[in-house]
């Protein structure tokens, strides 16, 4: 890879070890020495690790699948920072060239209580399907579709609706906001499916289950301190919160109207 | 030896699937909720599966080892999906694309599955832009298209980078409409471990459950395995990191053929090699090869930067060996020909293992913006592995381990030898022949999850007795006590190697003998050296923790342990396909200009292995003979 310009740097490393949800848990330290600029952070923990199995202890846990920052695997606190310094970079593409020789780095699990520890740096993140469950679709049965090019999308509608749908789940947003709050990861996926007329018909049964759900799961509120999108290695737009609320607002009224309406 | 039958109904392939289709006996919907269906994988195959059987009224338990459905290894898939829409009006049609399909797999994949594949691509689109599918689209609002190799249309749907991402968001949101509804019900972080076999018939798995270490008994009326690919024998591949053979392997082991295991795709276009503690290849995407360039320089040894070698001192090899189908040649011929490069000493880069893939006059006739607004997050994953910028100079790129066209045999149904054993997505066998083209496998995916398992098994609980079962059978204790045997056998080892130092040394015996040139001297080196390294790994492996919680090292345990005997199954495999094809290339059968070179008189045949009974007796070699009656046998050009 980057080979010409690549060296060795010796690292401090404070790891959060939980043996289990139950177990207090406490930082445990470590060396990293020897680390190759070239490397990801995970090979990182993965060179750790491997001394840590030659030794007979048990290694690091931390979740992670693709190392490509799509699948939303991965992701842990690096220094106070979800994913770590980089912007727009999951931990997994996160490379050692951006830190320097001697450094210490912290690395701690993503702290909410909808997100419970599994293990060291694993947190539980169901909730987040509980909330897709709860609405985050279309409902369309397969084999009922209409040809795909029978409905133009303006492409501006299409490419906002693909850049909330980038989202990959991981997790930072709650982990981030002091409250705890979900509304990056739901907004994004209510604009998703809101921006597009397929999505149009269950518009305000969706956004009102699923933020039904994310209550029910114990996120907390939005102060809209933008700590969310900040931290998004997607980038995902503060404007999902805001059109989420919109839609909220839309959905209750029409909601509202349709029960005085049944009334009559 | 047993000739297998592929079970392809009769009639002209146009009529084949809808004839089947309206043969086929249906399940009455009041009976669907009676019975239970198991999908062990949610990756595009298996949510797509899960949902649509659920969406009929089955009831469905679905397993995966992720945390979430959506986190399936198809989230990674970057290019785009093919379907035959024809959109462009550039002459595409289902028959063109089954026609490049059956050519780019090199004549090695069933006919009638091909065509039938062709047949839905177009449902699909339609299916997923349904869904919410926010595939990307032309100023007019209509969908658009782009090229992939081995295609002289424009076929390919896509959704910037994230193409994969995408369509398994929208195949997993359908699945969680179902488990909404309280049709399928979902089983994370769950590792199927042994397939349970009840009077011959597929009726359950045994899970370890990733998050406590318990392991769980399921039972059902049929089984559909979607447990993706086995790239990472290799141990340096594009794939993510769970991927693995193990859920087809424990099938393969209860009597289930596993097919063609040697044909693996090696991809032209990732991200080379840069040290031993790598973990994994990245994958640039094949789309990348519509606008880059490929290229090395015309002199070895020659150490200038990219962009001060002139165009007439650069060698743009694809363009000058295929000038019809130029940088888009299909995937093997691709590779190929970049080992050639490297291997005469051309290569570029730190290590000179590597070619360039160069924007340069891309970015001169469309603007760096178009550039970035077709691959703009490709180049950014780029710079951030290598630190350096392609809008600048010339990605680096090598071939590595991608996709497996292997995989359990299954017939026209999609149903294993194991009667109620379904394999769909890259788990099967299928569609594919010996080398798979660009964007076919998210459209296999959700074909065979979408539109062809659901029929099909249908079909077969409606034509079969299933007899009540239970988890208190016997077959379900023996399978647990054969999971829980294997398991206490690992972790009492406490050897003094890690899991992965097998791993790694598999994937060098792997690369190096079974990789994109294999020939008999090599095989048979690694035929000898993979048992002594299984055996090694049986006594000096060592796992910390103990079994009865998460424990990630004896996750990868169980995993390589299949791996260590599927690699030797390969090379077998290997060996005796005395002849070249797709991503099979033997040195000893090649023509002159090193093109694969095919045996169809001795080899146009599956080869599907049966297990041994143990990993130290040979499997033996069953065949499926493949007739070509539409698209005649003819030498593969892409000239
Ligand atoms: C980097 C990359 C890019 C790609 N780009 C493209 C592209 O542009 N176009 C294209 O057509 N194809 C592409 N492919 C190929 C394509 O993505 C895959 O072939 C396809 O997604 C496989 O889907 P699947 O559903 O069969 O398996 P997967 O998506 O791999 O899913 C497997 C599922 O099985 C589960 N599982 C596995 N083992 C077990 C077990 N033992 N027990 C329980 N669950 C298990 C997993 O949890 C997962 O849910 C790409 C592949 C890679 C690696
Ligand atoms: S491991 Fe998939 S996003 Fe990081």
């Amino acid at each position: 890879m980057g080979g010409t310009h690549s060296q060795n740097i010796n690292l401090k490393l404070k790891v959060w070890r939980q043996k289990s949800a139950k177990d207090q848990g406490a930082f445990v330290e470590y060396d990293a020495p020897n680390v190759s600029t070239d490397a990801s952070f995970l090979e990182m923990l993965d060179q750790v690790n491997e001394k840590l199995v030659q030794a007979g202890q048990e290694p690091i846990v931390f979740d992670h699948d693709c190392r490509e920052g799509i699948c939303g695997s991965c992701g842990f606190m690096i220094n106070g920072n979800a994913h770590g310094p980089q912007k727009h970079t999951t931990v997994c593409q996160l490379h050692m060239r951006q830190f320097k020789d001697g450094e210490t780095l912290v690395l701690e699990p993503w702290r909410a209580k909808a997100f419970p520890v599994i293990k060291d740096l694993m947190v539980d993140r169901e909730a987040f399907d509980r909330v897709i469950k709860s609405g985050g679709y279309i409902s369309v049965d397969t084999g009922n579709a209409q040809d795909a090019n029978n409905i133009p999308v303006p492409k501006p509608d299409a490419d906002e609706a693909f850049a909330s749908a980038t989202c990959i789940g991981c997790g930072a947003c709650v982990a981030s906001c002091k409250n705890a709050s979900a509304m990056l990861f739901v907004g994004a996926k209510v604009s998703h499916l809101a921006l597009l007329p397929q999505g149009q018909v269950e518009r305000a049964e969706r956004v009102h289950r699923m933020v039904t759900q994310m209550d029910a799961e114990g996120f907390g509120a939005c102060t809209t301190t933008g700590a969310c999108s900040a931290a998004c290695p997607k980038g995902i737009s503060l404007s999902n919160i805001a059109r989420m609320n919109r839609e909220l607002l839309v959905g209750t009224l029409t909601k509202k109207e349709a029960a005085e309406g049944d009334g009559i | 030896m047993a000739i297998l039958d592929g079970k392809v109904p009769g009639g002209t392939i146009e009529q084949i699937w809808d004839d089947h289709k309206f043969h086929m006996k249906l399940v009455n919907p009041a009976n669907k909720r009676k019975h239970k269906v198991i999908v062990v994988g949610t990756g595009l195959a298996g949510a797509s599966a899960a949902a649509s059987l659920g969406e009929l009224g089955y009831n469905v338990s679905a397993f995966c080892v992720h945390e979430s459905p959506r986190r399936a290894h198809s989230v990674a898939a970057q290019g785009g999906i093919n379907s035959a829409k024809n959109y462009k009006n550039d002459g595409d049609s289902v028959y063109r694309l089954f026609y490049d399909t059956v050519k780019g797999g090199d004549f090695r994949a069933r006919e009638a599955n091909v065509y039938r594949l062709a047949q839905v691509s177009t449902q699909i689109i339609d299916h997923c832009v349904a869904q919410g599918v926010p595939l990307a689209r032309e100023y007019g609002g209509l969908l658009s298209n782009r090229s992939f190799g081995g295609a002289q249309v424009s076929r390919t749907f896509y959704a910037r980078g994230q193409t994969g991402q995408q369509l398994l968001i929208g195949a997993y949101q359908a699945m969680m409409r179902q488990v909404d509804k309280g049709q399928v019900k979902l089983f994370n972080r769950r590792e199927m471990l042994d397939l349970v076999v009840v009077n011959g018939q597929a009726r359950g798995i045994v899970v370890r459950n990733l998050a406590t270490g318990a392991i769980e008994s399921h039972e059902a009326d049929a089984v559909i395995l979607a447990t993706g690919g086995y790239s990472n024998v290799f141990f340096l591949s594009t794939n993510a990191m769970a991927c693995a053979v193990t859920g087809a392997w424990r099938a393969y082991k209860r009597g289930a053929y596993f097919a063609n295991p040697c044909f693996t795709q090696i991809h032209p276009t990732c991200i080379p090699v840069s040290g031993e503690l790598q973990s994994k290849l990245t994958l640039m995407s094949e789309s990348l090869r519509n606008d880059g360039r490929v290229w090395v320089p015309k002199t070895k040894g020659d150490k200038r930067p990219a962009n001060q070698i002139p165009d007439s001192e650069r060698d743009y090899y694809l363009e000058r060996v295929y000038p019809s189908f130029g940088n888009l040649a299909p995937r093997d011929v691709a590779s190929r020909q970049a080992k050639y490069r490297v291997d005469e000493g051309l290569g570029v880069g730190p290590t000179g293992k590597a070619v360039y893939l160069d924007f340069r006059d891309a970015i001169q006739r469309l603007g760096k913006k178009a550039v970035q607004e077709k691959y703009g997050n490709l180049f950014e994953m780029y710079e951030k592995i290598t630190g350096e910028n392609p809008y600048e100079t010339p990605m680096r790129m090598y071939p590595a381990p991608h996709y497996t066209m292997g995989g359990l045999w299954v017939d026209y149904n999609l149903m294993s030898n194991i009667p109620g054993l379904f394999v769909a997505g890259e788990a099967n066998f299928s569609d594919h022949g010996a080398n798979r083209l660009g964007a076919s496998a998210l459209m296999q995916g959700l074909a065979d999850g979408y539109f062809v398992v659901p029929y099909t098994i249908s079909n077969y609980i409606a034509s079969t007795k299933i007899e009540k079962v239970a988890t208190t059978h016997d077959a379900f204790k023996e399978a647990e006590n054969n999971v829980r045997a294997q398991i206490t056998q690992l972790m009492g080892i406490k050897g003094n190697r890690s899991v992965d130092s097998f791993h790694k040394q598999l994937g060098h015996i792997m690369w190096e003998y079974c990789g994109m040139a294999r020939n008999e001297k090599g095989l048979t080196a690694a035929l000898t050296e993979i048992p002594k390294l299984r055996d090694e790994f049986w006594q000096n492996v060592r796992i910390p923790g103990d079994a009865n919680y998460v424990n990630t090292e004896l996750e990868k345990a169980n995993r390589v342990a299949d791996f260590l005997e599927q690699g030797e199954l390969m090379c077998l495999d290997a060996l005796e396909r005395k002849e070249s094809c797709g991503g099979h290339f033997r040195d000893e059968y090649q023509t002159p200009d090193g093109e694969a070179m095919r045996d169809d008189a001795n080899f146009c045949h599956v080869a599907a292995w049966e297990w041994g009974g143990t990993a130290n007796k040979k499997p033996t070699r069953h065949t499926e003979e493949l007739k070509f009656e539409n698209v005649k046998l003819a030498t593969r050009s892409y000239k």
